[in-house]
């Protein structure tokens, strides 16, 4: 029987508390288990015969030596497919294994399972393939009058606008007002990025074991566990209820795990030796595991009047999105849709395409299209206050958007969106005065490299504000289930395990959801049951910045209704008595935009928006060209915080990823080849390079939704590159339209 | 793959000697990253890690002898820290303290890469490299050792046994350029000492040829030093930076450097 003490008041592991990871401290001692520490008795190790070409016939394929080598149990490729060749996150133009042709360096075309990952990499070796290279399409200005790298124009008759040339993946158009509006003056710009890789350190890797009656679990490290077995049930020829997917420890995300990796890969290893098969991939291999953040090349123009305000914005966005669609359509059109930046503005026209290229594939990243386009936006916005002569910060606050305002899209914002007490208190945080000189080298450009002393090194102030949307957009059914069992334990309290698919990626939301339903049932003896798609419905993906709000309305949903029928049955349980009940949560319903114009077609296109004002103070050595940032202030308009602490891990993490964009992280490439798949040569910040941060959340709780929180991993990202390079402009003077900033450019660039 | 441990300096070189093919281990820095990236797949290794006499340094009538198995946090520490300090300043800007705890002298000249940072703070002061062998002991310049890139004169049979440096006193210095602030292989680096005593000014450049250079010059030469290094080296274009930005960085780091070691 339930006593009054399961009922007490809770002090601590509610909603708006700073609560303590559950995967702090074994992350910390190492203890953790990633999914590359998966093992089961008599498993196999599978490997991945990779193309060495980016773009190539493939004649033929011979695996008659690879297949008689010691330890081989397999060497598959197309031909063993079981059921459909192909899939895709959004469209299924990406083959399980090659057939026909290589499009991208690295695409996989066969793979062996061994007793010995040795033995694989070996077998891999012995496989024969015969390529006739075919002409590369890899700049993206040519790719749409090349031959068609698809001839089955996947993406064509999804109510996008028409645009029938060859490798286009999305041509999209936002037209608002008068886009020929002039103004008292007009600055232009010519922006560039660089491709960048998640880089998120716990390799692809994942286990899949047969069940013995013809299905499979498949252990991995993902975002979505439900699209992954949507996706690999088809292939396989199974039924969903044949393959389930289990989260295993994730190693960082950041959208690089939205895409199938090797979870097919293992699970035909896996049916066809009828034994477990492990899966793992090196550095290397990693960076063709997954996809990665679009390059860009923007051309913008802004009109403003005197006062200020702005007039009308045009931009033009070209994305490179590699091989296969991936989610670049909707990458292209969130990089149209926030392109303006979070500035009401009343004339606009905005072209964003995409294009199918041979170079890396891309799709989502963190910051989601709105990274590329607040970067060009914000140059544009201190150019623009130069040019006025005004405050760069001022110039912001005439423009800035809030709610009641329209989106160029014509969207009219009905939420929360306080982008001007961002910008405020943002720019209210006092910037630390310069140090000294003589310090160590170390607390200088160039760090530990002590290249100077002072010599060269000019400081530099900067500014940015970005925003982006929360959730998924355009019309997409989007929605989280949760499942609550309440039951009562040998000594009659009341216990209660929550089910829910939310991939727990590093962002924290498994605190997220045992705080939802510790304030919901008021209860502290809450469990959460391992993520599988065997126990309960999809719980959407964890991205977008919508993790935190769906599962917060799902569990909140289902506590509530375990509570009501708990007051039904008289607010107590017996011994070995349960509820068990399952409730699907959907946000506000999105509608598609109109093809031509990018117009709404319903009420609104996006659930809702966040954003975030960020101040950066850099010290640049402008004869060498290298870059410390010495500080960081921001402001993130949050909704309001489940964890705070947990919220300003995110804004740190957000803002160094942002800031590795701005200094250092490109993936290189030749002819479509990357020439610096290593952490030795594709380099992210260190502690060195990552200054404190210094954070504000601004809390005004977002009307629909639970809690009224928003999503807050993204901002971050989105505001930090350009923030970063407003500085690095402020230090040297010079343009700096391209990220990652080389020292060359600083050095050689005119200014 | 087998694994040999000598636990003294003669069962090493024996083993050396009767498996040529043995690779030498100390820290493994290199060795297990090209393991790890099946780069080599060596039929042996020989653990040099047991070996005391590979250890530490010692100073012999004003001559330092720094042991093969030298970490490069021992290189940073007082009083060696003192005696050469461009190649304590160069220690501290190798890897992270993990490898510097196991990072060693002896294995930076066994890769011999030319972004090797001990190489260049040793090419300013002279040292010569200790190779032994069981036929005997012979000393080389170190000049003479780095033969090309990634390339050394060790014999098959030979082990580096220590490197010898008669300190110069000079005022030196470590400089070395990479777009971030620490853990990154140099784009290009540079040392540079001052020798009031010898008149000459000496500086080693790193990753700015195919192997690391020595460029010398008579004390009243300053003005002219910072050209002649940057026209000295031979730069290559690759994915960590051009050869016009490298030859202008070292233009920068002598002319930084020059001032460092003169006033
Ligand atoms: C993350 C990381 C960062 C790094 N950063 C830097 C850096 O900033 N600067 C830099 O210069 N290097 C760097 N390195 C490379 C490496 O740490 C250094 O080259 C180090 O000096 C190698 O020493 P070790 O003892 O680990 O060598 P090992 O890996 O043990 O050996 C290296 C080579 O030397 C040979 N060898 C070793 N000892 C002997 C001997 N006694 N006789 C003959 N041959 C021998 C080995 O056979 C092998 O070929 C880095 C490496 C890593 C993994």
């Amino acid at each position: 029987m339930s006593t009054p003490a399961t009922r007490r008041k809770l002090e601590l592991g509610r909603v708006g508390e700073s609560v303590k990871r559950v995967d702090a401290v074994p992350k910390v001692t190492g203890e953790f288990a990633y999914s590359s520490d998966l093992f089961a008795a008599g498993m196999l190790w599978g490997h991945t015969l990779r193309s060495p070409h980016a773009h190539a016939r493939i004649l033929s394929i011979d695996i008659s030596e690879a297949v008689g080598l010691a330890g081989v149990h397999a060497v598959l490729t197309h031909d063993d497919v079981p059921g459909d060749k192909r899939y895709g996150l959004e469209f299924p133009d990406q083959p399980v294994l090659a057939f026909d042709r290589v499009r991208y360096f690295g695409e996989p075309v066969a793979l062996v399972a061994a007793e010995h990952p040795e033995q694989a990499r070996r077998a891999a070796a012995a496989i024969k393939v015969e390529y006739e290279p075919l002409e590369l399409v890899v700049d993206p200005e040519l790719a749409a009058d090349q031959p068609a790298i698809h001839p089955q124009h996947w993406t064509q008759g999804h109510g996008y606008r028409d645009d029938p040339r060859p490798n286009v993946v999305r041509d999209m158009r936002i037209e608002r007002g008068d886009p020929d509006a002039r103004a008292d003056v007009s600055v232009e710009g010519y922006y560039e990025l660089g491709i960048q890789d998640q880089a998120f350190l716990g390799p692809e890797s994942g286990l899949a074991v047969p069940d013995g009656e013809g299905g499979v679990d498949i252990y991995v490290a993902t975002q979505w566990l439900h699209v992954d077995r949507d996706q690999v049930a088809p292939c396989l020829n199974l039924s969903r209820e044949q393959v389930r997917i289990h989260l295993a420890g994730v190693g960082g995300a950041f959208g690089g795990r939205e895409d199938l990796s090797m979870q097919l890969h293992a699970a035909m290893l896996a049916l066809h030796t009828n034994r477990p098969v492990k899966m793992v991939y090196n550095r290397e291999e990693s960076f063709f595991g997954h996809v990665h953040r679009h390059p860009g090349r923007i051309w913008a123009e802004h009109r403003a009047n005197r006062d200020g305000k702005l007039v009308c914005v045009r931009m033009r966005i070209l994305l490179d999105g590699g091989a296969y669609a991936s989610s670049s359509t909707a990458v292209t059109s969130n990089a149209a849709s926030f392109a303006v930046g979070p500035y009401a503005i009343e004339n606009a026209l905005i072209e964003s395409t995409c294009v199918y290229t041979n170079n890396p594939p891309c799709g989502a990243m963190r910051g989601f299209g709105a990274v590329q386009t607040c970067f060009a936006a914000e140059a544009q916005m201190d150019k623009l206050a130069a040019e006025l002569g005004m405050d760069p910060v001022e110039l912001r606050l005439r423009n800035a958007l809030a709610s009641g305002d329209e989106l160029p899209t014509g969207q009219k914002i009905t939420g929360s969106m306080p982008v001007e007490e961002v910008i405020r208190r943002a720019a209210a945080i006092p910037v630390p005065d310069p140090e000294e000189l003589p310090r160590d080298p170390i607390r200088l450009p160039g760090g530990a490299g002590n290249t100077t002393r002072g010599d060269g090194v000019q400081r530099g102030v900067g500014f940015a504000v970005g925003f982006k949307n929360i959730g998924y957009s355009e019309g997409f059914d989007d929605y989280t289930a949760a499942r609550v069992r309440l039951f009562a334990d040998t000594d009659g309290d009341l216990v209660a395990e929550i089910y829910c698919a939310a991939a727990e990626v590093g962002q924290g939301v498994t605190n997220v959801i045992l705080q939802t339903a510790r304030t919901e049932l008021e209860l502290e003896n809450v469990m959460l049951a391992p993520g599988t798609t065997g126990e309960v419905g999809s719980a959407g993906s964890a991205s977008a910045s919508r993790m935190t709000w769906m599962a917060t309305g799902a569990v909140q949903a289902a506590c509530r209704a375990v509570r009501d029928e708990l007051d039904r049955r008289g607010g107590g349980l017996a011994s070995g008595d349960e509820i068990d009940l399952e409730r699907i949560y959907r946000h506000p319903r999105t509608g598609p935009l109109e093809p031509e114009t990018g117009q709404i077609t319903t009420e609104r296109a996006h659930v809702s928006f966040a954003a975030a004002a960020m101040r950066v103070v850099v010290e640049v050595d402008v004869d060498l060209g290298l870059t410390r940032v010495v500080w960081i202030g921001t402001a993130q308009d949050v909704g309001t915080a489940v964890n705070p602490q947990a919220v300003y891990g995110q804004i740190e993490g957000g803002t160094a990823q942002g800031l590795g964009l701005a200094l250092m992280e490109e993936i290189q490439t030749r002819d479509g080849l990357i020439t610096n798949a290593s952490f030795t040569d594709y380099l992210i910040p260190t502690a060195l390079d990552m200054p404190p941060v210094v954070a504000e959340l601004v809390e005004h709780p977002e009307p629909e939704a639970p809690f009224g929180v928003k999503g807050v991993g993204e901002p971050p990202t989105v505001v930090s590159t350009a923030a970063v390079m407003s500085a690095m402009r402020a230090a040297t003077g010079r343009e700096l339209n391209r990220v990652p900033v080389k020292p060359d450019d600083i050095v050689f660039s005119g200014s | 793959m087998e694994v040999f441990t000598p636990r003294s300096l003669a069962e090493a070189l024996r083993l050396k000697a009767e498996q040529p093919s043995a690779v030498p281990i100390e820290g493994g820095t290199d060795v297990m990253v090209e393991l790890n990236f099946d780069r080599a797949r060596p039929e042996a290794l020989l653990n040099l890690n047991e070996v005391a006499e590979l250890r530490g340094w010692s100073r012999d009538n004003g001559l330092l002898r720094l042991g093969a198995s030298l970490t490069y946090t021992e290189a940073m520490a007082a009083p060696l820290s003192e005696q050469l300090p461009a190649l304590a300043e160069a220690s501290r800007t190798v890897g992270s303290p993990q490898i510097r705890n196991r990072g060693t002298l002896g294995g930076n000249l066994g890769t011999a890469s030319p972004a090797g940072d001990a190489l260049p703070p040793l090419l300013v002061e002279a040292a010569e490299v200790e190779l032994s062998s069981v036929r005997g002991v012979r000393t080389l310049a170190l000049e003479d050792f780095l033969v090309g890139p990634k390339r050394n004169a060790l014999e098959a049979d030979e082990l580096i046994t220590a490197v010898l440096v008669q300190p110069s006193g000079a005022r030196q210095t470590f400089m070395k350029v990479g777009p971030r602030n620490a853990m990154v292989i140099a784009v290009c680096s540079l040392a540079v000492s001052v020798d009031q005593e010898r008149c000459e000014l000496r500086a080693a450049y790193g990753s700015a040829g195919p192997v690391t250079g020595l460029v010398t010059a008579p004390l009243d030469e300053v003005d002219s030093f910072p050209e002649r290094v940057a026209e000295a080296a031979s730069p290559i274009d690759d994915v960590r930076g051009s050869a016009r930005y490298r030859r202008h960085a070292l233009r920068v780091l002598a002319e930084r450097g020059l001032q460092r070691c003169l006033t």
